[in-house]
């Protein structure tokens, strides 16, 4: 799934990256606890959180995700934009709730299956 | 070995937001090595959730990367309060952190499971009330 398609799907904005939304996508997670996020490794994932701190977005560097959503009208800070920015990482906000966000993307084909620890 | 890089970075105990940079800078410098992608990911992680600990249990601390021909080794000491019982810390979901912690995002006891699970060997070397120091090793 590209990631406009889990734009439209969650009536999502961009916050940034809008170069990148013909990116691929494969799996999701979706999670507030970023030490759960960090025991799964998933290729060109994207994260739903509804956390808002710069550890999202380092989380997400590590993990090598590709596109982070805030769920719930959660907005990003002007320095996580940035980190966003830098790293390459594509950020959008939806209005929907985390459950509904996921099963929209989950019932759209996106699944969650990651390898654990990735060894 | 003569040919093996060292990296040293500090890791500052009061700053939450700035947490995680020295495992940016980490992960830049392997990229630059031309390591596996695979390799790269499991020591930035590995070494991201040490510095997380470090911050938000230890005050802080040093971080020292050494990367050979076959391994990539990470020391990571602080002088924090020491874990008072190693193995029920390795268990998943086993927690110490407080609710501020929580509430950003860390302490969900998954820590020292996922450096363990990230490496290849840990080792932890913990006496209460002096530090901890843990090595981490993530063959090439």
């Amino acid at each position: 799934m590209k990631i406009s398609q889990v734009m439209e799907l969650l009536d999502a904005s961009v916050i940034c990256g809008e170069d990148s939304l013909g990116k691929h996508v494969y799996s999701a997670c979706g999670s507030d606890m970023m030490s759960d996020v960090l025991a799964y490794v998933k290729d060109q994932s994207v994260l739903l959180t509804g956390l808002v701190n710069s550890q999202v977005i380092r989380t997400a560097e590590m993990m090598d995700m590709v596109c982070i959503v805030f769920v719930r009208s959660k907005t990003p800070t002007p320095e996580m934009i940035e980190l966003a920015k830098e790293s390459g990482i594509v950020l959008l906000a939806s209005d929907k709730r985390m459950y509904e966000a996921c099963g929209k993307l989950y019932a759209s084909g996106l699944c969650g299956n990651g390898v654990k620890n990735g060894k | 070995m003569e040919n093996n890089l060292n990296f040293h970075f500090a890791v500052d105990g009061n700053d939450f937001t700035s947490a995680g940079l020295a495992s940016v800078q980490l992960k830049k410098a392997l990229r630059q090595l031309g390591l596996d992608p695979e390799t790269i990911r499991r020591a930035s992680i590995a070494m991201y959730e040490g510095e997380i600990n470090m911050v938000i249990h230890a005050g802080g601390g040093e971080a020292d990367v050494e990367v050979s021909e076959d391994c990539i080794k990470i020391t990571l000491a602080d002088h924090g309060p020491g874990i008072k019982d190693i193995a029920q810390a390795m268990q998943e979901g086993f927690s110490t952190a407080t609710d501020h912690v929580r509430s950003l995002g860390f302490g969900a006891g998954m820590g020292l499971p996922n450096m363990k699970n990230y490496s290849d060997k840990m080792e932890i070397e913990s006496t209460p009330g002096e530090g901890t120091t843990i090595t981490l090793y993530i063959n090439i």
